[in-house]
């Protein structure tokens, strides 16, 4: 029986005791412990999300410094292309220019070559007069030395002369 | 963070708890040496409250600590320690503590000629003639379940009070020590009992209550369960404490009530209009139903706790009936077996103590939310509320 019935005494001090705990707990303990619950939580949400955007930031950061840096590859290519091709262009004229040069100096050179034939020619040419000259003054020396031959000349011209 | 700290490794939890079982057997064990044992009043002795705290019997000499008896009685205030009254052997002043079956465990008047009568009670048969029951002095003494209610609040109060501290002193940052454990209760009896079942916004008025009643009856549900001082008293296995409580979240009940509630209870939109007039047979119902509800509150913690408490007791108990009845060997025999069981319930027992907390204070969450809630919303939270009465039922 004594277990069903309350006694009055354990009623006024549960009363009263779990009074005075709600009371100190409900102004000291709870207020505190929710609301720093509560702001921690709103503090982790808020951390999240600017964590999120930071690391959304970071992604469109990297992938703007990936396309920088495929273009900067592109542009350098680019660039390389442009000076080998550049130098392929300027052999290829320092080349054709050193063959016209050549050839020019060929071509001179043949010119020379010619005109210095031609003077040799000229000269061989009143060589061979002078000695032919020599030659028929000498003949001619020696045939009309006596009277007999430059009379049968003379009267050939002579016969010569008349047919004419 | 704190490397300081003691490291508690995964199994000191069950070690602390088989040695409290082991400890709490030895003191028991020498409870009662001689004499026939009576399993009956020793377990009933166990689970009541006293007014004496009885730590252990050695070689047939009580010990325990006297607590002070606080009378009220003629207009007048008396004041004196329980250990006046020798266990129940002496009256002190004209009061003693009751000896007849109906007066057991409350403390009694003498009058006629024993009145003011301070001395041995020799002749009980004689004297329980001049024991007054219709005119008994109110009882305030600071009992056993008193002291323990004392000792709990002081514990809650300086748990709190520190967790709050650290919540204070550590703002923004995550939890430590004691403040992770209390904090994840906290946040269970916020997210899963208050805000379903109150409403979203409407619950922060109630949560310091649903907070201090889920932890009140935490503790001492676990306090009871531990063997010795100052744990071991039936705190939440004593109804007027389990009355109390359930008659604060019945008041809460009735003041966060609104018109929608007594509509539901007087006249209840859907049902047929027989059942109404001429004879008021469903508002009847209803009305029984929300005055049972804090009764039935009541008597769940408290039969749970108590029950917890008797079969833990009774397990005790068989090794002295084995060892009195049978022979000293079989009860040496029958100690192994019954500490075994004894492990097994007190591990039932936690999870007890956790599982009526939280219907506890589920439960009046859900009757203030009800209170609170619109008409149409009522089928939803009662279907959800039966479901948890019937879980608790079947534990």
């Amino acid at each position: 029986m004594e277990l069903i019935t309350p006694s009055f005494g354990l009623i006024f001090w549960m009363l009263l005791g779990f009074g005075i705990l709600f009371f100190v707990l409900a102004k000291f303990a709870w207020p505190v412990i929710i609301k720093m619950l509560s702001e921690r939580e709103k503090h982790i949400e808020e951390q999240l999300s600017a964590a999120n955007l930071v690391r959304e930031d970071m992604s469109r950061l990297q992938s703007e410094h990936q396309r920088l840096l495929v273009e900067a590859k592109e542009e350098r290519d680019k660039i390389l292309a442009d000076a080998r091709k550049l130098r392929e262009k300027l052999a290829e004229e320092t080349k054709a220019k050193a063959n016209e040069e050549a050839n020019a100096i060929i071509a001179e050179a043949k010119q020379a070559i010619h005109f210095e034939k031609m003077k040799a020619m000229v000269e061989i040419k009143n060589e061979i007069a002078n000695l032919s000259i020599e030659i028929a003054e000498k003949v001619l020396r020696h045939e009309l030395s006596d009277k007999t031959q430059q009379e049968t000349l003379v009267s050939r011209w002579m016969q010569e002369v008349n047919l004419n | 963070m704190c490397k300081k700290k003691i490291t508690c490794p995964a199994w000191a939890f069950p070690m602390i708890l088989v040695l409290l079982l082991l400890s709490s057997f030895s003191l028991s064990a020498s409870d009662k040496p001689t004499g026939k044992f009576e399993p009956g009043s020793f377990i009933i002795e166990h689970v009541s409250d006293a007014h004496s705290w009885h730590i252990l019997t050695y070689k047939e000499h009580d010990v325990s600590i006297p607590l002070p008896v606080i009378l009220y009685d003629d207009g007048k205030v008396i004041c004196f320690l329980s250990s006046k009254f020798e266990h129940g052997h002496a009256a002190y002043r004209g009061y003693a503590l009751g000896f007849t079956r109906e007066t057991k465990g409350k403390i009694v008047k003498l009058t006629g000629k024993h009145a003011g009568y301070s001395g041995e009670l020799h002749d009980k048969e004689a004297l329980s003639e001049s024991v007054d029951i219709e005119n008994m002095p109110i009882d305030f003494s600071i009992t056993k379940n008193v002291v323990s209610l004392f000792v709990s609040i002081f514990l809650m109060i300086w748990i709190f009070l520190y967790v709050a501290k650290q919540y204070k002193n550590r703002p923004n940052k995550a939890p430590h020590g004691l403040q992770s454990f209390i904090e994840m209760i906290i946040v269970f009896v916020r997210d899963e009992i208050a805000r379903p079942s109150i409403g979203e916004t409407r619950y922060v008025k109630y949560l310091p209550y649903l907070l201090t009643l889920f932890f009140f009856i935490l503790l001492n549900n676990l306090m009871g369960l531990i063997p010795f001082f100052p744990g071991g008293a039936n705190l939440t296995g004593n109804l007027a404490v389990t009355g109390i409580l359930a008659l604060i979240t019945f008041i809460l009940t009735l003041c966060s009530s609104n018109k929608g509630y007594w509509k539901h209870t007087f006249n209840t939109p859907g049902a047929p209009w027989w059942l109404k007039i001429p004879v008021p047979l469903l508002p009847t119902i209803e009305l029984v139903g929300v005055l049972t509800k804090p009764v039935v509150l009541a008597i769940r913690l408290f039969a749970n706790i108590l029950g917890g408490h008797i079969i833990v007791i009774g397990i005790i108990s068989l090794i002295f009936i084995m060892g009195q009845n049978v022979a000293p060997a079989a009860g040496y025999g029958f100690s192994i077996v019954s500490i075994f069981f004894y492990l097994f319930m007190g591990l039932l027992e936690m999870i007890v103590a956790f599982v009526q907390s939280l219907v506890f204070t589920l439960l009046s969450a859900m009757y203030i939310g009800m209170a609170r809630e619109e008409s149409h919303e009522d089928n939803h939270i009662e279907t959800e509320g039966h479901s948890a009465t019937s879980l608790s039922t079947e534990l």
